[in-house]
């Protein structure tokens, strides 16, 4: 501290009459009792201060702080788990739809299918009869046409016959004729 | 406690330079000169008073509000509460924090009183034995007696290293109760030698100044100690404060 | 006989920068430790400050004598 000038009285066996201090302050016992009893008031106060207003205070804040922060914390939660839910539904509607349309699409499909296979067979018989039809109209034609060859032959060999001056009864012409068409 | 020599004014001889470290020390009355009684009110009683009206804005006036998001003050104010509700957790454990309050007063006054030591034409009350020799008797009387409180004859365990071969264990025993009972001596010592030595050096280099060839580099170093000294401040309120927790870790769970 | 006692004043005083070099021995090493295991070192503040207090401690003792001798004898 500044040094002040002091009284002759004053000056003892701390303080010269200078005002400065002999020795070491520290270990001036005239002062000890002053300043232990001070020091016990002011711990003392601070004590009851801290422990009776200020700890429980601060404590009560940090509580309802951390009760805050829980509680935002909990909604939060509550919004989130709400949130998941709606994907959930969102999610199991879109499904439902994707199912359902493939179903739809089955069903139509299945349906054309059917149809197509009626009409195929439809068709198919139809052309199964005219094949057959066909097939009857040629094996005809080929008999008509078997049986005019014979005819023809036979003229034939009748008419090569009678060129050649030669007559032969039309029994042995005709057995001739069968033989070499049947040889 | 001889009074003959006068170290200081032999040192200042054929210099004339003036040194009086120790004269910021001296505890005179506030009111008046006459002698300084137990219950003068000392330029002691205004500082200690004054370490009480910053706890109480800091720690009360700062938190009056209650706000769930907090004020500027009444986070410094939390952030005091969470770091020594902390330390006393982590140190003592669970069963420490019902001497919670006691640790936070001890650390809130001597933060306090370091802190308002270092404006200047300050008294550090903390930079007095009288001062700091009282803390640390009461933190050692009040550990001790909770210790055989808390266990009975089972604190003596504390001074007998189970760990340690049985031929070392008498030997061990005689060191770990020296160190017992050297505790308050280093504890007080320890924080008024700092804020002493910072507080006297400090004025040591104001000395110097006055000589104006040195002075630039006096106040220059003046500036580096004192952002030294609001360092220390804080170190050796968090020294003592966590010393305390341990010494308390030792009275509740003795057994090492 | 004074100037034994400023003599031994000193002397006291050179423990206290002896005190620094266990200061800065602690602090090193913690840095080195820190350095090698960062998660572990938030946690071992604490005993870093108990450690410097300690080594501290005896670095003011020997500043005291010296403020003993120098003002108090």
């Amino acid at each position: 501290m500044a040094v002040e000038p002091y009284q002759e009285e004053l000056a003892g066996t701390c303080v010269d009459a200078g005002g400065s201090a002999i020795g070491m302050p520290q270990l001036c016992g005239d002062w000890v009792g002053n300043q232990v009893f001070w020091l016990i008031i002011t711990l003392v106060v601070i004590y009851f201060i801290l422990a009776r207003v200020a700890l429980p205070r601060i404590a009560s804040v940090l509580a309802e702080r951390q009760g805050t922060i829980t509680n935002d914390i909990a909604a939060a939660e509550d919004l989130k788990s709400k949130a998941q839910d709606a994907e959930a539904a969102y999610d199991k509607a879109l499904a439902d739809a994707r199912t359902e349309a493939h179903a739809i699409a089955q069903r139509a499909r299945d349906d054309i299918k059917a149809d197509l296979d009626v009409e195929k067979a439809h068709a198919d018989a139809e052309i199964s009869a005219k094949a057959a039809e066909s097939q009857k109209a040629i094996d005809a034609i080929r008999a008509s046409a078997l049986e005019n060859v014979e005819i023809v032959a036979k003229d034939t060999a009748a008419a090569i016959v009678a060129a050649l001056g030669m007559s032969a009864d039309e029994a042995k012409i005709n057995a001739a004729v069968d033989r070499q068409l049947k040889g | 406690m001889a009074t003959e020599t006068h170290g200081a004014e032999h040192a200042t001889e054929g210099t004339g330079l003036v040194f009086h470290p120790m004269d910021q020390f001296i505890v005179k009355p506030l009111f008046g000169h006459g002698d300084v009684g137990l219950f003068t009110i000392t330029n002691v009683t205004l500082w200690l008073f004054l370490a009480i009206v910053a706890i109480v804005l800091l720690m009360v006036v700062g938190t009056s509000r209650r706000a769930i998001v907090p004020s500027r003050s009444q986070s410094v104010a939390e952030l005091a509460y969470g770091f020594v509700y902390k330390m006393v957790e982590d140190v003592t454990g669970k069963d420490g924090l019902k001497y919670f309050p006691y640790i936070m007063t001890l650390f809130m006054f001597i933060v306090f009183a370091n802190f308002l030591g270092l404006i200047p034409m300050s008294f550090t009350t903390t930079s007095h034995f009288a001062v700091t020799v009282p803390l640390a008797l009461a933190v050692f009387i009040g550990v001790t007696v909770l210790g055989f409180v808390k266990n009975g004859p089972g604190f003596l365990g504390l001074f007998w290293v189970s760990s340690a071969p049985l031929a070392l264990r008498p030997i061990l025993a005689i060191i770990e109760v020296i160190s017992y009972f050297v505790r308050p001596m280093s504890h007080s010592i320890r924080l008024a030698g700092n804020v002493m030595a910072g507080h006297a050096v400090i004025k040591v280099f104001a000395g110097f100044a006055a000589l104006a060839a040195v002075s630039p580099i006096s106040i220059l170093a003046i500036t580096a100690m004192y952002g030294l000294e609001v360092l220390v401040a804080f170190i050796q309120a968090y020294v003592f404060t966590i010393l305390t927790c341990v010494y308390l870790k030792d009275a509740l769970h003795p057994s090492h | 006989m004074e100037g034994i006692q400023f003599l031994g004043a000193g002397i006291a005083g050179l423990g206290t920068g002896i005190a620094a070099l266990g200061v800065g021995n602690v602090a090193a090493n913690f840095l080195a430790g820190a350095l090698r295991n960062p998660s572990a070192a938030g946690s071992q503040t604490a005993t870093l400050f108990i450690g410097i207090a300690f080594a501290e401690a005896l670095g003011i003792f020997s500043f005291l004598i010296a403020l003993l001798l120098m003002f108090a004898v």
